[in-house]
């Protein structure tokens, strides 16, 4: 009886949607396919005023994700910390969310590694204060207010790259790589009050919400989540885990697509639908 | 073989020597051989040069070429100034760039600037910047209120670093009102002055209007149904602390609900994030119970702290809601991510939810999920029309001409924009079919 | 007295950093900092109120054998364990290889990144359970969300590709955000900046008094 298929379709079990997800998310990752990544404005953007510095110039790129975001989070703070290392740029970064400090230490030390940048000289991690809000107010003022030392404990003026590094006024611009609320602090106080050059990196879920500031001109750039990560790492030419991962996201895409259309179809189809 | 003429001629009437006329035929010969040794030489030279400089990215050839072209001196007009609406801690330096500092192969790598407290004194570097830049602000708790500074700005060419002179004077000095800040102070004004005048005008006892919120509505159907079933209420105040809005406005639901849990003899858990929101949460529970004359009902144990992480919070409700399997969950406060987890496991163990949150992107996660959601500032007038106190009340009106004023003001910069930049002169005429 | 005690603080402190915003002088920015620090010291102190109720819950859960008891004997153990190890070695932090830093990248990141992996799967399922073209706006709202997906990747483009620039997927998704999304994202904040605003002078002036504790 096809009215009975449509009904059992409309009364499916949702962990057959969850196993067919789980699938199509899993087995991409197993296929090594380049996909193509279009670039945006946005994304190309943070690109363009990162490569615009000259070498020396210190940049700001504070991260603030943890261990549940990092997926999507993680390959955009490595893509823009190579960018900035390979371009002589110093760094400072803050890891204002207790859970992601350990993963961000790391991250920064990782990469810098890679360039073998030196600690003090060439980036400097000032690691967590509890309450961001208040923190990026204080940075706002001076670095050494929340951060009178460093995360390893050395005092901020013993290091050779924060001489005459105050405030955000000291630096570039800022390229902020964030999973938590705390975006809109960065938006309202570090360039709403101290007119801080702002870009943002987010995870794809809150990243529409971010459009409204891009076009209002408060933060100059944005990348959302994976697709935004795979972006970036295209525009310095090393592809890395967010464009393997395009693969998975392109067809979880269409999976959901396809149950919305197969949900549609089953709820007129089973006559719900002139009920409703 | 026959002469030529004209040879022939030439030799007759000049009677010129034949080695001369030989060195003629040969001239060609010699100016390219005399060409040859002198770009030789002069190869070998820049090469010298090179080698004598090798540590340079620049042959010295090309920087005399550079210098010949861009004729090296410092910055010039070096102006320092105190900066105006702050405390007293800053000074601007500008200057002119230096001549060869241009976007292109630059002559000039940068500037350094410098200060004293004295004109003649020893001048400290504070500061290294790129080229192109003509202004630095000098900042900081460095800087003292009303004593003087000197600045210097240098321009760093390849083989000199040339000094500008010393600016003048600059004394920072604090200021006790912003300017800058003058139209939001207005708008502050304006819009309090109007809220505390629809205050005072509703408490004379003018009655206003206010719409229908069917989320609140549902309220007390929810709590009757939680009661019919002998089911707990689960009311989630969100990942916000207690400063934020919408956690505020999340205790004022919680309230009415306590208030209704207590009357009807149903229980309500309510787990909590922040520490301050749990504290504030058992107190207005608490005075719920009180306020409905069962103060003994009450067990603070429902109202608890989880943790103060997104995603541990997020499972220990979902493992609440499976295990309890509450009647109604209520979702009100600040929610990020954890939204369509929690909604959708609410929703699998069968309950009525309904949501409110100012987070614009869960709202859609709320609406698709929950049977009501309160959007954006319907969260706030909850509280003002679960009280139907005419103060409150008040307050809404002033919402409402806010914004009519903002659309005002929407509408004016539009015009201002169009005209200002010619654009309103094209569509009027596109309007007028011209 | 229970009462107005609290309701002039805040009245004298909402007054204060509400006028603050506008006063610039040392005088003013001391004082903000000064409340800014205790803000901060007073938080952290609120988290042994919030780690105590913890402990009394579990502890209750134990003593008197409520259903699954037996989590909460984990919960405790837990909470006892990382706040040990983290007081006996306080240099892990910087030791990748310390006991500390291995619960930190084997335990809680698994299963805090497998937490916010479920919001796929949920995503999923509230789309095929609740997305449904019942009225002209919500097939409006539906094909907007199929053509950002399908924009947003390169399926989009690989399907329109031959549809002239300005026509295919990616462009119009970029125009749906840039547009409709910006406007009602910017409509919605506007009414709830207003909202805050209120609520705020409301609280100062001790008209909202919910968080005192209930009633008036």
């Amino acid at each position: 009886m096809p009215n009975d298929i449509w009904n059992t379709l409309m009364n499916l079990d949702r962990r057959w949607v969850y196993l067919v997800i789980g699938l199509v998310t899993f087995l991409p990752i197993l296929v090594t396919v380049d996909t193509p990544v279009q670039i945006t404005s946005e994304v190309k953007s943070v690109f363009d005023r990162v490569e615009s510095l000259p070498e020396g110039t210190v940049i700001m790129v504070p991260m603030e994700y943890s261990p549940d975001t990092m997926a999507e989070l993680q390959p955009m703070a490595r893509a823009v910390l190579r960018h900035c290392f390979s371009k002589g740029l110093k760094v400072i970064s803050t890891a204002l969310q207790i859970q992601g400090v350990l993963l961000i230490e790391q991250d920064l030390r990782t990469v810098a590694n890679e360039f073998d940048k030196v600690y003090g000289e060439d980036y400097v991690f000032l690691g967590y204060k509890p309450y961001p809000d208040i923190v990026i107010l204080n940075m706002g003022e001076n670095f050494r207010l929340p951060f009178p030392n460093d995360y390893y404990d050395n005092d901020l003026d013993d290091l050779p790259m924060m001489a005459g590094v105050s405030n955000y006024s000291s630096v570039a611009c800022i390229v902020n790589i964030n999973a938590t609320s705390g975006v809109d602090s960065w938006i309202n106080y570090a360039n709403g009050r101290y007119k801080a050059d702002l870009a943002l990196g987010v995870t794809a879920v809150i990243a529409t919400d971010y459009y409204a500031f891009l076009q209002s001109g408060q933060i100059f750039g944005l990348m959302g989540g994976l697709k935004g990560a795979a972006e970036y790492e295209r525009l310095i030419g090393r592809k890395g885990v967010a464009n393997k991962a395009m693969t998975s996201v392109s067809v979880a895409h269409v999976f959901i697509i396809l149950f919305i259309i197969i949900g549609n179809v089953a709820f007129f189809a089973s006559g719900r639908g002139k009920r409703a | 073989m026959a002469r030529p003429g004209w040879q022939n001629k030439l030799k007759q009437s000049c009677r010129v020597p034949a080695y001369l006329l030989r060195i003629l035929k040969a001239a060609p010969k010699i100016i390219k051989a005399a060409c040859f040794i002198f770009f030789i030489c002069i190869s070998v030279s820049a090469r010298q040069d090179t080698i004598n400089h090798s540590d340079s990215t620049l042959l010295l050839s090309e920087e005399r070429l550079l210098a010949e072209t861009f004729q090296q001196a410092p910055p010039a007009d070096i102006r320092a100034e105190d900066q105006p609406n702050d405390p007293g801690n800053a000074i601007i330096v500008n200057w002119n760039l230096a001549p060869g500092d241009n976007d292109k192969d630059s002559l000039v790598s940068g500037y350094l600037i410098y200060r004293s407290d004295s004109p003649d004194g020893d001048f400290e570097l504070v500061s290294t910047l790129p080229i192109g830049t003509t202004q630095f602000t000098d900042s900081g708790d460095h800087l003292v209120n009303g004593k003087r500074y000197f600045y210097k700005v240098a321009s760093v060419y390849p083989v000199d670093t040339l000094f500008s002179s010393v600016s003048g004077a600059a004394v920072p000095v604090p200021q006790f009102f912003n300017t800058r800040l003058i139209p939001i102070f207005l708008f502050m004004l304006l819009f309090s002055g109007t809220t505390v005048a629809f205050i005072i005008q509703a408490g004379k006892g003018r009655r206003l209007y206010v719409r229908p919120i069917a989320g609140i509505n549902a309220v007390d159907d929810a709590i009757g149904r939680a009661t019919e079933m002998g089911k707990p209420i689960l009311f989630v105040p969100g990942l916000g602390d207690a400063s934020r809005v919408a956690t505020i406005a999340a205790f004022t639901i919680l309230a009415r609900v306590a208030k209704k849990v207590a009357e009807y003899q149903t229980r309500i858990i309510v787990p909590n994030y922040d520490p301050v929101v749990m504290t504030i949460c058992q107190e207005v529970v608490k005075e719920a119970y009180s306020s409905a004359g069962r103060p003994d009902a009450f067990d603070p144990k429902d109202v608890y702290f989880v943790t103060q992480d997104q995603f541990p919070y997020t499972a220990a409700v979902n493992g609440t809601m499976l295990r309890e399997r509450p009647a109604t969950n209520f979702y009100m406060g600040m929610f990020y991510a954890e939204s369509l987890i929690l909604a959708e496991t609410g929703f699998v163990s069968g309950s009525i939810q309904i949501a409110g949150t100012d987070q614009l992107i869960q709202i859609p996660f709320f609406v698709v999920a929950c049977d009501y959601t309160l959007m954006g500032e319907e969260l706030y007038a909850a509280s003002a029309y679960l009280s139907q106190e005419p103060q409150q009340l008040g307050t809404l009106k002033a919402q409402d001409w806010g914004k009519v004023a903002a659309v005002a003001l929407m509408i004016a910069g539009v015009i201002v924009y169009l005209f200002s930049t010619g654009a309103g002169n094209s569509f009027m005429t596109w309007i007028m079919g011209g | 007295m229970r009462r107005e005690v609290p309701l002039t603080i805040v009245f004298v402190c909402g007054a204060f950093m509400a006028f603050q915003y506008f006063v610039p002088h040392h005088v003013s920015a001391t004082i903000y900092q000064y409340a800014l620090n205790w803000t901060i010291i007073i938080g952290i102190f609120t988290l042994t109120v919030g780690i105590g109720s913890l402990i009394n819950l579990h502890y209750d859960r134990i003593s008197k054998r409520k259903e699954r008891w037996q989590y909460s004997i984990v919960t405790l153990v837990a909470l006892a364990y990382m706040t040990i190890l983290g007081l006996l070695s306080p240099n892990a932090l910087q030791d990748p290889k310390s006991l500390l830093m291995t619960m930190y990248f084997y335990v809680l990141s698994p299963v805090q990144a497998t937490m916010f992996a479920l919001l796929a799967f949920f995503i999923a399922s509230a789309a095929y359970r609740a997305f449904r073209a019942k009225t002209l706006l919500a097939t409006l709202l539906m094909l907007s969300a199929v053509i950002v997906m399908l924009g947003r990747v390169f399926i989009g483009d690989f399907l329109t590709g031959w549809l002239p620039e300005g026509m295919r997927f990616s462009d119009v998704a970029r125009y749906i955000l840039d547009y409709p999304n910006t406007a009602a994202k910017r409509a919605i904040y506007i009414g709830v900046g207003l909202g805050v605003g209120v609520t705020t002078l409301k609280i100062i002036l001790g008209i909202e008094r919910t968080w005192l504790g209930g009633g008036k």
